[in-house]
Order: structure tokens, then C-alpha cells, then sequence
């Protein structure tokens, strides 16, 4: 039996059922490297659920899942992740190869940043088009900014999430992903990303020093928002009650969010 | 003794292009290459007239004293006198050895006209071939020396008639050589004969020459030449005859100047538009254009830095100028100019088009890039067409490991001066590895770093195989490491007219899509892989056949990576790859950027390649090279036992009087110690040249020993991988 647990988005995210999984299971495994838990320790998790976490990295998780796969065989083994298991992920794999060895699955879900900053910034979850991670400058996509173009054409609001390395300590901040974005925008030219484009910078959503700020992007490169995650969002066309959302709850000025 | 030409002189005469000449010398190793270029030095009254046969002053380093041959490319300018007009003559100093032949192509680039030395006793050797075929295909027009003379008459002791049947006989073989290699429409215009002085004769050593033009002149005949050399008159000779006077009047008279050769030159040497901007200046030779040049050699200087030397082919070098890099794609200003008087670099404030010329202290240079005016559009020269590859290595290590900073700096410096030296470090076994282009090359290597202070431990030469395969196979599925990704690669052998084009430099990585699609379709290919080839590495070509694949664009980067990666290293032993095609077939790709990334796509790629490699036959090539003996009959039969003693396989036996020249070829791995083995089976009375021919498998037996053995060396397990072991069923 193998249960993927869902850590949500910060230290207490994981849910009581997870909780309840992950005490009853023989061995316990987590992966900390798609996305960042502020707050999260390790220590602290073993002790919630009174077992040793062995941590894996992604090497071991894609190359060589063979210990986790042998353990699920007789026992019962959860293996923990930031966030909602299945999304942003690619843990798929690992679950049709357990189901294919035989191997029952379950999946316990946490909160998704997908679902969050919907409700962060009172964008409604219905408007949202595709999403796409801004990767690092050194492995530059524009598939960012097509999907950017894509929903804009379709009056539909952006999540634009931004990557980690976590085996390097680092992860794009919401200023180094504008930058891209204008960099992208000056490359391609169809004006879905300038200085003038309203956008929304999410930091640290569902912990207790969350930050949520609307504006223009020539305002918003220039503000600082704590440290990370943070992810990047371009609404399209805006319902009214959004445009209030995002001056009530994002600060962005009433002509920004009126003339959107 | 001339007069010694001012700076201000030399100035003035750059900026006449038609009292301008940029030639070059090639021949045969010892047929009198350096002695010639110093006897021309000396007369330009830079060095003393007596002392220019010993000064050897080209050959820069000690070894190359020893050995008498030279090494390094560098510029020389000399002064000519020519019916009362002043010339300039800008001489590029070609290499003269095999194992150096990517210098001399270089080179030859960047000139008009060649002499072509030939000793008057061996005759038309097999590097006498070889350099005047690179030279006309470079269109730079020869003329020939036919030198040494004074040892035809002293040792052969032949009369007047046989010794003109003997210069008839070279020149016949040198205008066939023309007829085959030089470009058709030249080639009756190229044709050197006594009559119009485009063949002069003498001894570089002694310092006299002379051609038919001369000798009606000056009322000398053939007879007086015997006389004089046989009396110890020589010097006599060289009073009423001098070399300087000779070689140059037929170097003014019959090799272009620049104007008249670039404007023939530029279409075939540049990749560019002649028709652009920057190509009306080029072809016009134009001071006032933008400044388009190539570098042909760099040298790091202890003073003064990294000095590129090369030739202006229009616009003028002036310090403080920008620049564009075209290989480099980088920005630089020019902060020093120079050019040379006799073999000194003097510093100027301009050098113009026409010109050989040095910039000093631009880092970003390299040898083959060319520099454009900064805003210029423009291309870079062809990319530079090897005859040879890297067919031996040696591993060095210092004897005192603190040395081991200065001998990776040492090893640095090196492979930059000389682009045919590799040098890389084995990251199982932390050796350093030179590769280079044969046995004596890699020696010299070895002497420059002693020279440098370094002691070091060299290991036994070791030859560099390549990795090819015999059938196809695929489309092999590779899939990345987070199984969100799936590539379908196949590979099958590429056509041998393909890889001659490669090697020939006629299909090249950086060459214009459409010209490139062109040409492989007239060799047979698909306009679809034609048109889609991504890559070329090596002699192996990587074209992406797949259609409509979502995000393909975004890691054709990684895929590339991959593929270089794949032919760098072969599957078998981790050898160069050679003449493969590689096609990707089919991709199915993650729809978001970061679970594609180039972790994701090269180990996929990659794994597949190798994978579909050892499905399709794969073999050992080994380097083979060409070898041609001159030895008196009765030693025939020591010379033929050394060469099949050597797995060699011999081509021809021809016999001139009582001489017998053999062709023949033997592999690299089997060429080393050779030269005391010919000289103990021949009592030293064998000549001989050597170079590379060409890469064959290598029979099935030995194959497995070569495998085996390179695995060990590198620190692998002794069998190679099998496809199962690559990528998952």
C-alpha cells in the first residue's frame, strides 16, 4: 500500500487524515524538492507523527524508486509531498508504477496553491486559464508567455508559479520573474506583459505573514515581498466584484483595477 | 647587403595594393622551406647575408633547430626592388610538417601565391601533393622552386642534360598535380614553365637561383653552373645570380597582388554576400570600407599579451576601433596594431586592406575567427577546413604534483597557440590527455612543455579510435528521468559521400540552413531531414524528422546538448562517434517548461542515441595512415617486410632508376617506433613521409581488444554496455 500525503502550503498544512495515514504506516518517506513549505521542519513533522522520515531527492524518487516501490509491496508506506500530491508534480509515474507492480494507492490531498490564490485574491477560480512555471534564465522557455497570450485572448486570468531548486537552495523571486516576463514581452511584442499590466504577486500564501499585492507591473518590480515562494499572477478581464477584491484585499489602486 | 627598409617606407607602400604581395612557402619536410625563407630575409637587410643559411631564425624554438624543420607560423615582411618600383612582400611562414597541416590551411587562407620548394635530388614528395592541393584549393597560385641543386651536381654528378631532364621531369609531375587539383578555369593559367620564369632553380643554402629569364640576362648557361659548383665557386654564383633577386622578381612578376586576387578570391573563400556592403569592399580590396580581417595565428606573448596576426581583407586597422567577433559573437575594441618588418612586430597607427597585420591584446581572439567592423553585417570566413584530425594521445602528469597549476596553465597556452593540440582531463583517472596529429607532433608538445621548466611523465602514445556502425536501428524510445518526456530516436550509417563532405568541409554545423539542405539533397537525402538537421558534431549529423511535436523548439537546445554529448563519447568506450545520422523520429513533451528542462531532456536523448547505436552493428575505426618510401632497390624488400610487419597493406610499387617508391598505408596503432625499425631494415637509405589517410574498421578480433583495452584505461568496466542496460523496455 502506498499513500501520498499532501503537505498543503506551510508547516501545519498536512490534514488530520494525513496525519492519522502517516502514524499508521510501517515506513515513511517525503520529498521536499517541488516545492517550498515555510515554516516545515522535518524534525517537527516526526515528532506530529511519532516516526522517522527518510528524505528523498529527485534522483532517487525518478531514477531509483525501487526502495519505496519493495517497502509498499507487504507494508504500509506513505510518502509525503509539498503541497497537493498530484498537481505541479510528476508523481503520476510513480503511482501507475506501484499500481501496475500490484501495489494498492491512495491519494490523502493538501492545499494547492492552484486553489489558494483564488482565494488569496479573490480571483474566481472558474477565470483561470492555463498555468505555467517561469523556469530559471539559464533554461529560458517562452512557454510562460504563450500561455500568458493564450488566456489573455481569452479575457482569462494567468498563474504564472515560479521554479525552485531546492537541491541548490534558491527559488525565483516575483521581481526575477517579472523581469523574464518584460524580457519575453520585449522578444515577442504582443503586449500581454508591459509596465502597465495590472498583476498580482502572492507570497507565502496560507501562512500567517502572507503578502498579496495588485498593481502595475513598474510598481510592483520595485516592492519587496519576503522571502519565498511567491507566485505571479496576470488577471484578464475583471468581474466587479474581483476589481473590489483586488483593491480591498491587494491594495491596487481603484483606477488600476477600474480601467482592467 | 640591401638597404634596410624604413618603417616609414613600408607605411607607405601598405597603402599601394598593387606593390603588395601575400604569399606563403610551402613543400616537403627538409626540401628547404626555412632555408629559403631566411636566404629572403637576409637579403632584406634585416638579418646578415653570410649567415642566413645557419640562422634558421624562422624556427623560433630550439627543437625545431634540432630537427631542421618549422613549427609555428609567423609573418615576415620583406622589401623587393622590381624594374624600379618598390614592393612589399608580406611572407607567412607555412609548417612544413604533416603532423602541423591544420596550420598550413590556415594560412594559405590568408595569401595569394605560394613557392613551392622542391628538392632537386627526391623530387615531388608525398607532402608536396598534399600542400600544393591545399593551396589551390584555397586558390592561392604557386609558383615552383626547385632547390638543393648544388647537391644534384655534386653528389649525382649529372651533365647539363641530365640535369635539365631532371628539373623537366619535377615540373611535369608539379603541372599534373595542377591540372588535377587547381580549380578548372585556372588551372592552364596556373601552369608553371621555364620559359615564362615561373620556375626558378638554385640552392637556397648557397644563396643562388636562377630561371631562364635570369640566365639570358645575366648570359649564363648550364654548364657555368656545373663549373662553378663544382669548383668551390658558389659564392661567385650567388654574387652574380643572388637568390633574393631571382625568387622574388618571379614572386612580383607571376603571384597576384591583392587587389587582383581578392577580387577572384573572395566568393570562394567567404561565406558571405560579395554582393553586401562589406563584399563590394572585400572584393575591391577597399582601405575605406569596414574593416573585415582573419586570424591566422596567435601567439601569447610574455609582453605584450595575446597577439592575433591574420590578413586585412578590407577596411584599415586603427587602434581604438570596435570591433565585432563574428565566431566569438563578442564586441572588442582594438587597442594595439602592428605589423611586421622582416621578422619583428613593429607597432603602426593603421594597417590597411590588403595587408597581413597584427592586433595585440585582444583576449577574445582565436585562430580562424574573423573580425568585422562593430555594426557590420556581415559572415565569418568558411569554417576552416582540416585535412587531419587527432589521431594520437599521451597522458601527462608532472613529476611533482605542485606543478600540476602550471602545467593545466602550460597545457592552456598550448592548445591555444595550436588549435590541432586538444588537451582534456579524464575525469576517472584525473590524467591529463593531449591529443594531437601524430607521433611527432604530440614530442614536440612534450619539448615545449620541458622548455616551460616543467618536468613531466608521459605515457605511451595512444591512439584515438572512432566509434561508427554498420546497420540502423530504431526508432529506440528514450525517456527522461521523470518519465514525462519520451524522444523516439533512430540512427542508420551516413551515406560515405556525406562524411567526405564533412570531412572536406563542405557541410559544416554553423553553414547556411538552405545551402546545406541543398547540397545534402543532392546527395541523396529527404528534403525533410535535409531541411530539419539540427547539428553537426564530428563527421555525424543530427536532423529532427518528427512533425508537429508541441514544445520541440524549447529543447532542441537540450536535444543538441545531448547529441554532442552522444558523439563525443561513443557508447562503446567512449570514443569519438564518426558517421552517424541521428534522427528524432517522434517526441511527446510535458506541457509545463520546468518538467522538461535540460535534466529531463539530454539523459533521455542521449541514453536513446547510444542505445540505438548498439542495436545497429556497431564498430571500431581506427586511423590509418598514408606512407610513402623512397629507397634504393636493393633495400626494397627491408622496407616492404617493416611495413607488412606493421599490418600495412601496400598500394604501388614504382621504380625511378634505382630508386623504388612504395605507396602503401598501415594503421596508426601499428606506426609507432617506426622510423628505427625503417632505419635498421634499410641501413638508413629509406625516405619517407607520412600522413593521414583515413579511418577503416577495425577487424573483429582486434576490435574487442581495443574496446576492452580503452575501457580499462579509462577506468571502466571491461564490457561495454548492452541497450537493455541504456533504456527501459
Amino acid at each position: 500500500m502506498l499513500i501520498f500525503i499532501g503537505l498543503g502550503l506551510q508547516e501545519k498544512g498536512i490534514s488530520l487524515a494525513g496525519v492519522e495515514e502517516a502514524r499508521s504506516a510501517d515506513f515513511v518517506y517525503a520529498e521536499l524538492y517541488t516545492s517550498l513549505v515555510p515554516g516545515l521542519r522535518v524534525r517537527n513533522l516526526e515528532q506530529l507523527i511519532g516516526k522517522t522520515i527518510k528524505v528523498l531527492d529527485r534522483e532517487t524518487v525518478e531514477q531509483a524508486p525501487d526502495e519505496i516501490l519493495e517497502a509498499a509491496k507487504n507494508h504500509k508506506v506513505a510518502f509525503l509531498c509539498p503541497g497537493d500530491p498530484m498537481v505541479a508534480t510528476t508523481h503520476i509515474d510513480l503511482r501507475l508504477r506501484a499500481e501496475k507492480a500490484g501495489i494498492r494507492t491512495r491519494v490523502i490531498h493538501g492545499a494547492s496553491v492552484m486553489s489558494a490564490v483564488a482565494g488569496a485574491t479573490g480571483l474566481q477560480s472558474y477565470k483561470f486559464g492555463r498555468s505555467a512555471t517561469i523556469p530559471f534564465p539559464d533554461i529560458p522557455s517562452e512557454t510562460p508567455y504563450h500561455a500568458l497570450l493564450e488566456n489573455a485572448e481569452r479575457d482569462l486570468h494567468t498563474l504564472l508559479l515560479l521554479d525552485i531548486r531546492a537541491e541548490e537552495n534558491r527559488a525565483l523571486t516575483a521581481n526575477e520573474a517579472m523581469d523574464i516576463m518584460l524580457g519575453l514581452e520585449s522578444k515577442l511584442r504582443r503586449g500581454v506583459f508591459t509596465p502597465e499590466t495590472l498583476a498580482v504577486v502572492v507570497a507565502r500564501v496560507d501562512s500567517p505573514d502572507s503578502v498579496v499585492r495588485a498593481d502595475r507591473v513598474r510598481e510592483l518590480r520595485w516592492e519587496g515581498f519576503g522571502q519565498p515562494p511567491h507566485v505571479l499572477v496576470v488577471p484578464g478581464k475583471l468581474h466587479f466584484l474581483e476589481a473590489e477584491a483586488l483593491h480591498v484585499l491587494a491594495g491596487a489602486p481603484k483606477e488600476v483595477v477600474e480601467s482592467a | 647587403m640591401r638597404r634596410y627598409k624604413h618603417l616609414s617606407d613600408v607605411q607607405r607602400l601598405m597603402w599601394e595594393p598593387e606593390q603588395v604581395r601575400n604569399i606563403g612557402i610551402v613543400a616537403h619536410i627538409d626540401h628547404g622551406k626555412t632555408t629559403l625563407t631566411d636566404s629572403l630575409v637576409a637579403a632584406s637587410g634585416i638579418i646578415s647575408f653570410e649567415h642566413a643559411g645557419e640562422q634558421l631564425f624562422t624556427d623560433f624554438l630550439e627543437l625545431e633547430q634540432q630537427r631542421g624543420i618549422t613549427i609555428q607560423t609567423a609573418a615576415v615582411s620583406l622589401a623587393h626592388k622590381y624594374e624600379d618600383k618598390e614592393y612589399i612582400i608580406n611572407l607567412l611562414d607555412t609548417p612544413g610538417h604533416v603532423d602541423f597541416s591544420g596550420d598550413v590551411t590556415r594560412a594559405l587562407r590568408a595569401i595569394d601565391g605560394v613557392i613551392v620548394v622542391v628538392d632537386a635530388v627526391e623530387g615531388v614528395m608525398v607532402q608536396t601533393e598534399t600542400v600544393l592541393r591545399q593551396a589551390l584549393r584555397e586558390r592561392a597560385r604557386p609558383v615552383l622552386f626547385i632547390n638543393k641543386v648544388d647537391r644534384l651536381i655534386q653528389e649525382l654528378k649529372l651533365t647539363p642534360e641530365k640535369m635539365q631532364e631532371r628539373f623537366i621531369k619535377i615540373i611535369t609531375k608539379f603541372n599534373e598535380l595542377l591540372r588535377r587539383y587547381a580549380p578548372k578555369e585556372l588551372a592552364k593559367e596556373w601552369t608553371v614553365n621555364v620559359e615564362d620564369g615561373s620556375v626558378a632553380f638554385g640552392s637556397a643554402k648557397q644563396k643562388w637561383a636562377l630561371s631562364s629569364t635570369q640566365m639570358r640576362k645575366k648570359n649564363i648557361t648550364f654548364k657555368d653552373i656545373i663549373e662553378m659548383c663544382q669548383s668551390g665557386k658558389q659564392d661567385e654564383l650567388a654574387k652574380r645570380s643572388p637568390l633574393y633577386e631571382v625568387v622574388l622578381d618571379m614572386v612580383v612578376r607571376h603571384l597576384p597582388n591583392p587587389k587582383e586576387a581578392q577580387a577572384k578570391r573572395i566568393p570562394h573563400i567567404w561565406r558571405g554576400d560579395p554582393s553586401s556592403p562589406l563584399g563590394e569592399s572585400m572584393l575591391s580590396c577597399d582601405p575605406k570600407g569596414p574593416i573585415c580581417m582573419m586570424i591566422t595565428d596567435i601567439i601569447v606573448d610574455e609582453q605584450a599579451g595575446v597577439v592575433a596576426t591574420g590578413r586585412v581583407f578590407s577596411g584599415t586597422l586603427e587602434k581604438g576601433k570596435m570591433v565585432h567577433l563574428i565566431g566569438a559573437n563578442r564586441d572588442a575594441r582594438i587597442q594595439q596594431v602592428g605589423v611586421y618588418m622582416g621578422p619583428d612586430r613593429v607597432m603602426v597607427d593603421k594597417a590597411p586592406a590588403g595587408n597581413i597585420a597584427a592586433i595585440i591584446g585582444m583576449k577574445e581572439a582565436s585562430v580562424g575567427e574573423t573580425i568585422v567592423e562593430a555594426g557590420t553585417e556581415g559572415a565569418g570566413f568558411e569554417e576552416l577546413r582540416y585535412v587531419s584530425e587527432p589521431v594520437v594521445t599521451v597522458a601527462v602528469e608532472p613529476k611533482d604534483y605542485k606543478e600540476l597549476p602550471n602545467l593545466v596553465n602550460e597545457l592552456r597556452k598550448i592548445s591555444r597557440e595550436d588549435p590541432n593540440v586538444h588537451v582534456k582531463i579524464d575525469e576517472e583517472t584525473g590524467e591529463y590527455l593531449i591529443s594531437g596529429m601524430g607521433e611527432l607532433h604530440l614530442e614536440i608538445v612534450q619539448h615545449r612543455l620541458k622548455e616551460a621548466g616543467l618536468e613531466v611523465k608521459t605515457s605511451e602514445p595512444i591512439v584515438v579510435y572512432r566509434e561508427g556502425i554498420r546497420g540502423r536501428a530504431g526508432p529506440v524510445e528514450g525517456k527522461s528521468p521523470n518519465k514525462h518526456n519520451r524522444f523516439y530516436i533512430s540512427v542508420e550509417p551516413l551515406e560515405p559521400e556525406v562524411v567526405k563532405a564533412i570531412d572536406e568541409g563542405k557541410i559544416y554545423d554553423k553553414q547556411d540552413k538552405k545551402e546545406r539542405a541543398r547540397m545534402l539533397r543532392e546527395l541523396g537525402w529527404e528534403t525533410h531531414a535535409a531541411r530539419n538537421v539540427i547539428c553537426i558534431e564530428g563527421a555525424n549529423i543530427f536532423t529532427d524528422v518528427s512533425k508537429g511535436v508541441q514544445y520541440m523548439r524549447e529543447v532542441e537546445e537540450y536535444a543538441t546538448e545531448a547529441f554532442k554529448m552522444a558523439m563525443r563519447e561513443g557508447p562503446l568506450m567512449r570514443e569519438p562517434c564518426r558517421g552517424i545520422k541521428v534522427m528524432i523520429t517522434d517526441a511527446m513533451l510535458h506541457e509545463d517548461a520546468v518538467h522538461r528542462g535540460p535534466a529531463q531532456v539530454i539523459p533521455a536523448v542521449r541514453r536513446a542515441i547510444h542505445a540505438a547505436m548498439l542495436m545497429a552493428n556497431p564498430i571500431v575505426l581506427e586511423p590509418l595512415l598514408k606512407i610513402e618510401v623512397r629507397v634504393p632497390q636493393e633495400f626494397m624488400s627491408g622496407a616492404t617486410h617493416v611495413i607488412q610487419g606493421r599490418r600495412g597493406r601496400i598500394g604501388s610499387i614504382e621504380a625511378e632508376e634505382d630508386i623504388a617508391i612504395m605507396k602503401a598505408s598501415i594503421p596508426v596503432a601499428d606506426s609507432f617506433g617506426l622510423a628505427a625499425d625503417m632505419r635498421s631494415q634499410t641501413e638508413g637509405r629509406a625516405i619517407w613521409g607520412t600522413e593521414f589517410d583515413r579511418f577503416e574498421p577495425v577487424p573483429e578480433q582486434l576490435a574487442r581488444v581495443a574496446i576492452k583495452r580503452t575501457r580499462e584505461r579509462k577506468g571502466l568496466k571491461p564490457e561495454p554496455p548492452k541497450p537493455e542496460d541504456l533504456i527501459e523496455r
